[in-house]
């Protein structure tokens, strides 16, 4: 390449000359410059994309492959990203006002928090959820609060994202519970379960079951669902709790694809057809201040799923290739001090997220640092993603970024760092061994170390906290939740308890536990049968505890 | 002191746990302490677990602790972990997968780092053992990582050693070469559902065939388990019961501890001259003038010594 | 020689938010203390007999999910009827300004909020250093 060689030469004068005068009377701020995940950025980057052959390899056209610029072909321009805001706290009846708040502010869909209690599958009167219930989401006790919580949310219109783990079968058994009640069919309701249970482990803790049950029931709702729920996302593959963890960007994509892997697989061994369940597969990512970087790191994201499924699982169909993606604003960033400071931070994790093609985005409110988020907040946070969305312009041409030289470096370089990755994991024998050996969680611990370590020295500078101080202002109103919402759920669970069928649930309960001593059994419709007669959560979570085991955290320090 | 003791023997856990405190301080009182505690010792087994990092010991030990205790047994762990060379500091995480057994009575765990202080961790371990013996614990485990020498020395503490490996750490074979296999008693193949377990365990068989060739009856037992599943653990107690009954049949069990006493009674000993004389020189403060003298060659080592060790026995009359 | 000081860092509730205590747990390593660490989701109950068994100085409560007012003082008060209240509490993660006072009349000594250097978590340990030799 002649023309690219004469560029490098002339940078080199240019660093020589006219750089070096000035260093050397002015040296630039730092040594060395990086991204905000450690990757080292150059004074200025160059073209490296020179041929026609290069540019359709690495990037071809958005809904292309390798979907590098974006999944749809028309992206922004067809219609907006959908803005989810993720909200739940207290009752079943406090959140679904909430949830006709967002809605009548112009949110596009629900997106469900369930308490601690309710994603570790106890019931609210359970000793381990003293303290807990309702706390950072809505507690989920019968399918009685089920039907509370979308009261009036007529289930055929909306699509519901739910933030449900270990256990996603009986949350999303309730949900169909409850639509029929409505008088919706399961075909025609749509939504995502998170049913990632491998970043639990690593990173987020609502595990109950140990990895092998645990996939057994996630590929259980693989197959219900292609068949039963056809619009359902059965999965939404989370890098944003390891992000949240403290890994680094290189980190977040790279053990959120092996775990992809991991349950292609497993789902493959079932004896899934690849293109019958894969495009139902979508994934979670978060979005850093580092913009530039966060943008890169979706979309090396894309291009690495795509060759993935198309190389690695030989899928025939464009839409299996295709990584669809829900982003939040990246929690960890949000101060404490100087909480409004939040607002600019969320603005510009929110247009990373946009520039970075996301399918939908949930933006953090300014005070979740300090605790649950007013409802004030909380609309700003929205109009944060609608300022983007109508004023910014950057929705009008897709992927604008691309061929900008850092840009296109940045993603080729996530990119060989997140291969390195997934082939060391494959080299574990999967993302389930190298969780058991502890390899994930101490690269994790180790990278939100040298975060930490970096910010106690005043190396990495975080405005309000490190630099820039005041004295602290106590912020004027904060979301409290009543203590005794605890004692209401155990009322509303006593009440149920009188009223059901205890015969049909003892009976259902047993076939339950039948199923699940029978590996080759499906346990989506057992679930399905307990809920609609009120089994409580803690109930059927209880029988599977019993059948399963328990997971154990594998902690290596 | 007597009234800490006291406690101690009521199985007072608060007193338990300020005992062995005491021992890991080196406190001077801890001397009256352990000789209140000696008369009552004597009763408990005493195991030694270890094996490489990785290799589910912990977890072992937890599903261990779960059938002991439905045979009423009072189990305590001690769970001995390595400080840090650098700043002395430790983080001790073994409990944690005993944590199920945090709130039962009759279970006691207590996390000791190597510290690396006098006497080392050996001496510190061995009379936090007596404590727990004294305080009437059925079953004592000492449970470590087995790689160096001081590992070797408190798992040497024991009357059973248990050796746990497991296929696919690639240490197995190190650990062999590092003799580590001559401590073990009874040797535990983990994670048996895993590939590489039948191999490792005919890898042992090999080895420990080569070392008992001339004497088959001394062969050591294998076990295979699935700690995290609870699969083995019954089939390893009952091999460990047979090897407890073997070894105090045949004496070995009671030679065992002889032996143990012997060296700990030789390294008090020693310890206890060393400190005196140590004392009457006022050593540490004129070890640098010492070496000074030697360093210009105006002493020379031994006779340095020789002389003012003379002197101080010349001094108790006994020379 | 200076006694070497215990500390029992604990996630009690059901909490999985562990990115603080890991990072206290190994900085105070570093700064030279024993650090136990059991994991996440201690009841109250096991992580006040943990103390006591581990003989510590001090416990390190972490909680992120808003259950402080609840596990925080359950803690303190379980110390208090095992007559093990020499130990000194305390706690950190997402606690607003308003919840403190009362946390700290239930007898938890202090509590650090986020973005709180590890240094004033040192400092105030050796603070305390006369009061835990024992």
């Amino acid at each position: 390449m002649p023309e690219s060689k004469h560029i490098e030469d002339r940078r080199k004068s240019w660093e020589s000359g006219i750089v070096k005068k000035v260093t050397d009377k002015n040296p630039e701020r730092k040594k060395e410059f990086m991204t905000g995940s450690w990757i080292p950025v150059e004074r200025v980057h160059l073209p490296s994309i020179t041929t026609d052959t290069e540019y359709s390899e690495k990037l071809g056209f958005p809904g292309e492959y390798p979907f590098t610029r974006g999944v749809q072909p028309t992206m922004y321009r067809g219609r907006f990203w959908t803005m989810r805001q993720y909200a739940g706290f207290g009752t079943a009846e406090e959140s679904n006002e909430r949830y006709k708040f967002l809605m009548s502010q112009g949110q596009t869909g629900l997106s469900i928090a369930f308490d601690l209690p309710t994603q570790i599958g106890y019931d609210s009167d359970d000793p381990h959820s003293e303290g807990e219930v309702g706390k950072v989401g809505v507690a989920i006790d019968t399918l009685k609060d089920m039907e509370i919580l979308f009261n009036g949310i007529p289930l055929d219109k909306v699509s519901t994202s739910m933030t449900i783990n270990a256990p996603a079968a009986v949350l999303l058994a309730m949900y169909i519970a409850v639509a029929e009640k409505q008088g919706v069919s399961r075909q025609d309701i749509n939504g995502t379960i998170q049913n990632d249970i491998l970043k639990e482990y690593m990173a987020r803790g609502t595990y109950i079951f140990p990895p092998k049950p645990s996939l057994r029931l996630i590929t259980n709702i693989f197959e219900y669902c292609a068949k039963e729920v056809p619009k359902w996302n059965t999965i939404s593959i989370s890098g944003y709790h390891i992000r949240e963890a403290g890994s680094t960007a290189v980190q977040e994509v790279a053990f959120t694809l092996a775990d992809g892997i991991e349950y292609v697989k497993t789902a493959i061994k079932a004896g899934m057809d690849v293109d019958a369940f894969a495009d139902r597969l979508s994934f979670f990512f978060n979005s850093h201040n580092d913009l530039l970087e966060e943008v890169a790191k979706f979309r090396a994201a894309r291009r690495v799923w795509a060759r993935i499924m198309k190389e690695k699982f030989h899928a025939k169909s464009p839409k299996s290739m295709m990584l669809r993606f829900h982003t939040q604003t990246g929690g960890s960033t949000l101060t404490a001090q100087q909480p409004d400071n939040n607002i600019v931070r969320v603005a510009i994790q929110t247009l990373a997220a946009v520039l970075g093609g996301t399918q939908s985005l949930h933006t953090n409110s300014r005070d979740e640092a300090l605790g649950l988020p007013t409802e004030d907040a909380v609309r700003i946070a929205l109009r944060t993603q609608q300022i983007v969305a109508y004023e910014s312009g950057v929705t009008n041409s897709i992927d604008p970024l691309a061929g900008s030289y850092l840009v296109e470096d940045l993603t080729d370089k996530i990119e060989s760092e997140v291969w390195k990755y997934i082939d060391k994991i494959e080299e574990f024998g999967g993302m389930v061994r190298a969780i058991e050996n502890g390899f994930v969680q101490k690269e994790i611990q180790d990278a939100a170390y040298k975060y930490q370590r970096e910010v106690e020295s005043g190396e990495r500078v975080i405005m309000g906290v490190n630099k820039f101080t005041v004295k602290q202002e106590t912020p004027k109103e904060i979301l409290t939740v009543d203590p005794e919402l605890r004692n209401i759920q155990i009322r509303k669970i006593g009440e149920v308890r009188k009223t059901r069928n205890s015969e049909a649930v003892k009976s259902y309960l047993d076939e339950l536990r039948n199923g699940a001593k029978h590996p080759e059994v499906n346990l989506m419709p057992l679930i399905l049968d307990a809920v609609r007669e009120y089994a409580t959560l803690g109930e059927i979570c209880n029988v599977l505890r019993e059948e399963f085991g328990e997971y154990q955290e594998s902690i290596v320090l | 002191m007597i009234d800490l003791a006291e406690k101690v023997l009521k199985g007072d856990v608060r007193a338990i746990a300020r005992a062995i405190s005491w021992i890991e301080n080196n406190r001077p009182e801890k001397e009256n302490l352990i000789d209140a505690l000696f008369p009552h010792c004597g009763n408990a087994q005493v195991w030694g677990i270890t094996g490489p990092p990785g290799a589910g010991k912990s977890t072992l030990l937890d599903k261990i602790i779960e059938i002991e205790r439905r045979k009423q047994k009072k189990v305590a762990v001690i769970a001995v972990d390595p400080s840090s060379p650098f700043s002395g500091g430790a983080i001790l995480g073994d409990r944690l997968r005993m944590q199920s057994h945090a709130t039962d009575e009759g279970v006691f765990i207590r996390s000791m780092a190597s510290r690396g202080h006098l006497g080392g961790v050996a001496q510190a371990t061995s009379d936090a053992i007596k404590v727990l013996d004294a305080a009437g614990f059925d079953l004592i485990a000492i449970e470590t990582i087995g790689v160096g020498q001081t590992e070797i020395e408190v798992v040497g503490l024991s009357d059973i050693v248990l050796l746990v490996l497991v296929p696919g750490l690639g240490d197995e074979i190190q650990a062999m070469k590092a003799g580590v296999m001559e401590i073990g008693d009874i040797f535990i193949v983990n994670k048996k559902d895993r590939d590489g377990a039948l191999k490792l365990r005919a890898e042992i068989e090999y080895v420990l065939g080569i070392q008992f060739a001339d004497y088959p009856e001394k062969m050591k037992p294998i076990v295979m388990t699935a700690a995290s599943m609870n699969e083995g653990i019954e089939e390893l107690l009952t091999v460990t019961d047979d090897y407890f009954l073997k070894i105090s049949m045949n004496r070995s069990l009671q030679d065992k501890r002889k032996t143990r006493l012997k060296s700990e009674i030789r390294q008090i000993f020693t310890q206890k001259v060393s400190a005196h004389v140590k004392q009457k020189y006022d050593f540490e403060n004129r070890l640098d003038e010492w070496v000074d003298a030697v360093y210009k060659k105006k002493k020379r080592p031994y006779s340095l010594i020789n002389e003012k060790i003379n002197l101080f026995l010349r001094e108790c009359n006994w020379l | 020689m200076k006694k070497i000081i215990r500390i029992l860092i604990a996630k009690p509730g059901l909490d999985g938010h562990d990115r603080g205590a890991k990072y206290v747990a190994r900085a105070l390593k570093d700064a030279g203390y024993e650090v136990i660490y059991t994991g996440i989701r201690q009841t109250p109950e096991a992580i006040v007999k943990t103390a006591i068994q581990e003989d510590v100085d001090f416990v390190g409560l972490s909680l992120l999910s808003g259950a402080h007012n609840e596990l925080f003082p359950k803690v303190a008060r379980l110390l208090r009827e095992q007559q093990a209240d020499d130990i000194i509490v305390l706690g950190g993660g997402v606690i607003p300004d308003a919840d403190i006072p009362q946390l700290k009349a239930s007898g938890i000594e202090t509590i650090f909020t986020p973005g709180t250097p590890i240094t004033d978590v040192i400092q105030f340990i050796e603070a305390n250093r006369e009061r835990v030799s024992r």
